[in-house]
This record gives C-alpha cells, sequence and structure tokens, in this order.
C-alpha cells in the first residue's frame, strides 16, 4: 500500500499544524539536544522523509485480549500510535477492510516494504495436521505467519500466546500450540508475554523501535529488559508484609482486610517478569495484588501448568501421580523411613537368632 | 574388681569369654575433609528447615508490617547458610585434587569395572539377608559409593546451581549470581518451575538422610569395620583380620 509511506510530516500537517510550527519545533529539538542551527534543517528533512513504519498485525490461535488491551493505552493513548506514529496496513479484526481486499494487503505490504515492516503476532500456530486447527483467511496460520516473517524487519510476540504457548498449549496440547519464535527462523522476536501484557507496555515497545530506530534490549528470554528485567515481587507495594512474615491466610481473614502479602494464597508475584507492579493497568489505576488477589503468573512460561493458583507449592505433573513437592516428597521419605525401620527390626531378630544358635553351639 | 589403667591393661587380661583380635586401622578421613562432613550436614539441617519454611511459612504475625522481619530472618538464614554450604563445597571440590587418594571418590564413578558392579551386588545382598557377612572397604562401599555419587553429589550441584540462579533473581539481572547461573532459566524458563525442582531436591536429601544415618549405624554395628567413629577420628578400624 504505497499511501502507507506517509511521512511524519504529512501527519503533523494532516493534525492542523502549520509549516512555521513545524519549523520552530524542529529548532527547538535541535537546541534541546545541543546541536547547531545547522542541524535544523537535517532534523526537518528527517521528519519529512522518514516514513512511518509499516505494521502488520496477524491474529493466530488467541482471544484478542491483546488487542483489548492495546486500545486501552493511555500514554501514548492508542490513537496516537496507529494513527500518527506506526502505519497499521492490516489488522483483520478492526480494519475496514475485509475478504479479497483484506487479503491483499498482506502481499502488498510483503513486496512493497520487503525487509522494512514490522510483523506483530497475536496467538500462536498449531502445528498438528498440517496447521489446520487456525485457518484465517483460509489458509493455515503458520504458512501465513512464516510467509510473512520471512520478509519482515522483525517480529513482535504479543501475548503469552506468541511467546510461550499459553492455555490452548497447556498439557496435553492437543492442536500442538507453538510459541511464535519456535516457527519463525532468521528473524529477530521480541517477546512481550502476558494474558494480555500491559497496554502501556505494548506500545512502549513500538515507540521504542519508532523512535530509535532499534530494537530494544531483550533479555535471555527474548523480553524486553525496560519492562521484563524484575519480578512483580520485587517491586511490589506488599513487599515489606512479606519479609515481616505478615500473610493472607484466608480471602475474608483480618489479613486480608490489611492487605497483607499473598504469597499463602498462592501469589506468583516472586517468579513473575512482568511491570504490573509499576506500570499497573488502566492508566495506572490498579494491578491484581492491589485489587485483593495473588499474581497468577499470566506473562510466565507454562504458567497454565503450574496451577493451582491459590496454593505457593506447584503440583508436579512429571509424575503419574498428583502431588506437589512436599506430598511427593513426604510420601517417599514416609516410605524411606519405614522401609529403614523395617530392615532395623529384622536385623536386631536376625543378630538375636545368630547369637542364641552361636550360644547353643 | 581392680581399676584397670592403660599401662595395666594386657592382652592377657581378656576373659575365656571375650575374643581377643588384633584390629588394623588406617587413616582414611583427613581434618579438612571430617570438618567439611560435618558443617555440611549442620548446613544440610539448617537448609532443609528453613527451606521448608520458605515455601509453606510459619502462622501471619500480627501487629505492624515495620515491628517485625521474621520471614526476611528465614530467608537470610537460608541464604547464608546456603553460602556455607556452597563454599564448603568448593573446598571440597579442592580437595577431591590434593587429598589423599580417597577424597576424589566422591566424585569419580567406576562405572566400568566388573569388579565395582560385583561389589554393589555383593553388598546389596547382604543388606537383603541374603549373606551372612559383608566385605571390608576402606573407603566407601560399592552400594554407598554408588548413593554417594549419584544421589549426594548431583543432588549438591544441583542444588547449590538451582539454589543460585533463584538467588540471582532476586540479586538482579546484572549480579554475577544471574551472570553465572542464569542459564537455569533457559532449561526451566518459568522460575516457579525451579522453585518446585528445588524444593523437590530438599526431600531429596530428607531421604537421602533417612538412609545415610541409618547405613552408617547399622554397618558400624553390624558390617566388618567402623563408621561412625571414622568420620570423627579418620581412623578407619577393622574388626578382624580375615582376608574376605
Amino acid at each position: 500500500m504505497p499511501a502507507g509511506t506517509e511521512s511524519f510530516y504529512d501527519v503533523i500537517r494532516r493534525q492542523g499544524i502549520s509549516r512555521r510550527n513545524f519549523m520552530r519545533f524542529c529548532s527547538l529539538t535541535a537546541a534541546s539536544l545541543g546541536l547547531g542551527p545547522a542541524f535544523v534543517p537535517r532534523i526537518a528533512s528527517a521528519m519529512e522523509t522518514k516514513p512511518r513504519i509499516p505494521v502488520i498485525w496477524m491474529h493466530g490461535l488467541e482471544c484478542t485480549c491483546c488487542s483489548e488491551s492495546f486500545i486501552r493505552s493511555a500514554h501514548p493513548l492508542v490513537k496516537d500510535v496507529v494513527l500518527s506514529m506506526i502505519s497499521l496496513d492490516y489488522d483483520d479484526t478492526i480494519m475496514a477492510a475485509a475478504g479479497h481486499q483484506a487479503e491483499e494487503i498482506l502481499e502488498q505490504v510483503r513486496t512493497t516494504h520487503k525487509g522494512g515492516y514490522i510483523l506483530a503476532v497475536e496467538g500462536n500456530p498449531p502445528l498438528k495436521d498440517g496447521g489446520i486447527h487456525c485457518l484465517p483467511g483460509g489458509r493455515p496460520f503458520v504458512d501465513k505467519l512464516t510467509e510473512m516473517a520471512a520478509d519482515s524487519m522483525a517480529v513482535v510476540a504479543w501475548g503469552s500466546c506468541a511467546s510461550w504457548g499459553c492455555v490452548q498449549a497447556a498439557r496435553p496440547n492437543p492442536t500442538q500450540a507453538t510459541p511464535v519464535d519456535k516457527v519463525v527462523t532468521g528473524k529477530p522476536v521480541i517477546k512481550v508475554p502476558g494474558c494480555p501484557p500491559i497496554a502501556e507496555v505494548m506500545t512502549g515497545v513500538l515507540t521504542y523501535v519508532l523512535t530509535f530506530d532499534r530494537l530494544p534490549a531483550l533479555d535471555r528470554q527474548g523480553r524486553p529488559k525496560m519492562f521484563y528485567s524484575q519480578r512483580i515481587h520485587d517491586k511490589c507495594y506488599r513487599r515489606p508484609h512479606f519479609d515481616a512474615g505478615q500473610f493472607v491466610e484466608q480471602w475474608d481473614d483480618d489479613g486480608a482486610r490489611k492487605g497483607f502479602c499473598l504469597y499463602k494464597m498462592g501469589c506468583k508475584g516472586p517468579t513473575t517478569y512482568n511491570a504490573c507492579s509499576t506500570v499497573r493497568w488502566n492508566d495506572g489505576v490498579s494491578f491484581p495484588i492491589q485489587s485483593g488477589h495473588g499474581c497468577i503468573g499470566c506473562s510466565e512460561d507454562a504458567f497454565w501448568d503450574n496451577g493451582p493458583f491459590y496454593a505457593r507449592l506447584s503440583d508436579i505433573n512429571a509424575f503419574p501421580v498428583e502431588g506437589n513437592a512436599d506430598t511427593i516428597g513426604g510420601t517417599v521419605a514416609a516410605v524411606a523411613g519405614g522401609a529403614v525401620a523395617a530392615h532395623a527390626a529384622v536385623s536386631i531378630v536376625k543378630r538375636a537368632a545368630e547369637k542364641k544358635d552361636h550360644d547353643t553351639e | 574388681m581392680p581399676i584397670h589403667t592403660a599401662s595395666t591393661v594386657h592382652a592377657d587380661d581378656a576373659s575365656a569369654d571375650d575374643t581377643p583380635v588384633v584390629r588394623t586401622s588406617i587413616y582414611v578421613y583427613e581434618a579438612p575433609l571430617r570438618a567439611w562432613h560435618w558443617i555440611n550436614a549442620l548446613a544440610l539441617a539448617v537448609l532443609a528447615v528453613t527451606g521448608y519454611f520458605i515455601g509453606s511459612p510459619p502462622p501471619s504475625v500480627p501487629g505492624e508490617a515495620s515491628d517485625s522481619f521474621l520471614f526476611g530472618y528465614i530467608r537470610f538464614i537460608h541464604f547464608t547458610t546456603g553460602y556455607v554450604l556452597a563454599i564448603g563445597w568448593l573446598v571440597r571440590i579442592y580437595w577431591a585434587f590434593v587429598g589423599n587418594h580417597h577424597a576424589h571418590q566422591l566424585f569419580v564413578f567406576p562405572f566400568w569395572r566388573r569388579d565395582y558392579w560385583n561389589g554393589v551386588i555383593w553388598e546389596a545382598s547382604w543388606y537383603a539377608f541374603m549373606r551372612r557377612d559383608p566385605k571390608k572397604y576402606v573407603g566407601h562401599n560399592p552400594l554407598a559409593h554408588f548413593m554417594m555419587f549419584w544421589l549426594f553429589m548431583f543432588g549438591m550441584f544441583f542444588m547449590i546451581i538451582t539454589g543460585f540462579a533463584m538467588y540471582g533473581e532476586a540479586a538482579g539481572i546484572d549480579s554475577w549470581q544471574y551472570a553465572l547461573f542464569g542459564w537455569v532459566f533457559d532449561i526451566f524458563p518459568n522460575s516457579q518451575t525451579v522453585h518446585t525442582w528445588h524444593h523437590l531436591g530438599m526431600w531429596g536429601f530428607v531421604i537421602y538422610s533417612i538412609l545415610h544415618v541409618y547405613a552408617v549405624v547399622h554397618d558400624d554395628i553390624l558390617s566388618r569395620q567402623s563408621m561412625i567413629s571414622t568420620m570423627i577420628s579418620g581412623e578407619r578400624m577393622f574388626k578382624d583380620n580375615r582376608d574376605d
């Protein structure tokens, strides 16, 4: 879509800002960056010529909670992101075009912006049976995904579906739902996990790429360090209660009313990397722990198989029996203790019998 | 009955009921190794108790949060003891190189030696009451060697590595703990899984301790060599001089 190469200048003019004001903005920007007057025309030139980055937003196996979250972004407002910062050329959930018209856009962007567009993926491809368990536009999603990823600049994996697999990948994962980075190879994949991710984290990642023209620094899991380098627990406002040993024991107890730590109620804050306790949700109004419910760890790999949500110790699925570390370990320890006691008893009896034989000889 | 002192005790004093034997004694466990054993045993006990409480905290403390630091202290003791255990383990590994030839038995498994496996079967059948006498060993007996290598040695590495990886999470991703042990999260991307397996490892050591303590008491009484005193004095004493 050639119209997608609209520059920032075009957008600024479209929003009713005069050329004079635009030049004043460039002068001020140069001054504030400590640059000389010679840079003013260069900044103006960059703003006039630099195209907005085209973004293709695809949906695989998912619930659209990422989109729901995204449209609630407050800083920056999502209208500014969609209408001014990026050129959202394709998003089958919210775009006006439909059917063949919509599908044509994918092919157009892929050829006209080869290697220059960002592929944002919400949801993941199921690989079982040739990918027939997800057929947007009549083709297996896995085929469309790998095709579009091959010519992209970078891939953004929105949410826990694209990053880790999420609930559709829960044991026994009947459709073989597979995270995006296991399918897309040869392109950088930015994981933005969460179910959904925080709106400001989503727009923040895009803003970073647009502003600095490079991908944010990623941690060893492929998540942007700026939002995922600390656990919920590290910045939780209830942390002092954790250190003091003050826990909610039951949902309706005194500790719950006083806002004690939800650790015993299964809060996964200590093992969850996300920005909820700092950025919070809905323009910073609240986040799960603040509303009195523990974190379920929705931005972590396999959180769906690390239940129960309301117990500190997770169930272990690796063994044929059910139970957490204490029930399994305690049972085996009891068996070992019983075996030792039985062995000791037999040893004593046998020794006594031998002695008796020895004495009677 | 006269009181016997060392200078007045002679082999002649043995009555007809006693069976006088000349007992061979071999110096097996050197002082640093014995010190490590007991420090390690104590550290494991403290780690298991505090670790259990970290998984299942004690009842909630009333009052203001600023007045108590109970859970903070429990975790502090756990982490500090973890350092004691880890540093002790490094010293123990160093001693495997510079100590006597028994010092590296813990780290070496004679997988390809037929006589070793025959020894395992011999000891196992003795424990199963199918034989009257075990064989004599200066170091670990083959069955003990099996447990030490596969359960204790790998258990120690597993607990230290996963422990420091989780410590690195709190210390931050720019900490040396995370730099050295952060690769654990490439294997288990979700830290909760690491917590679960570390907790299961604690039970592994509880089970190991039950078997270990029972085996040394059992062998001290019933085998042909000393066990408990050996880890105190370092001397392995044999109760008979038969060649097997």
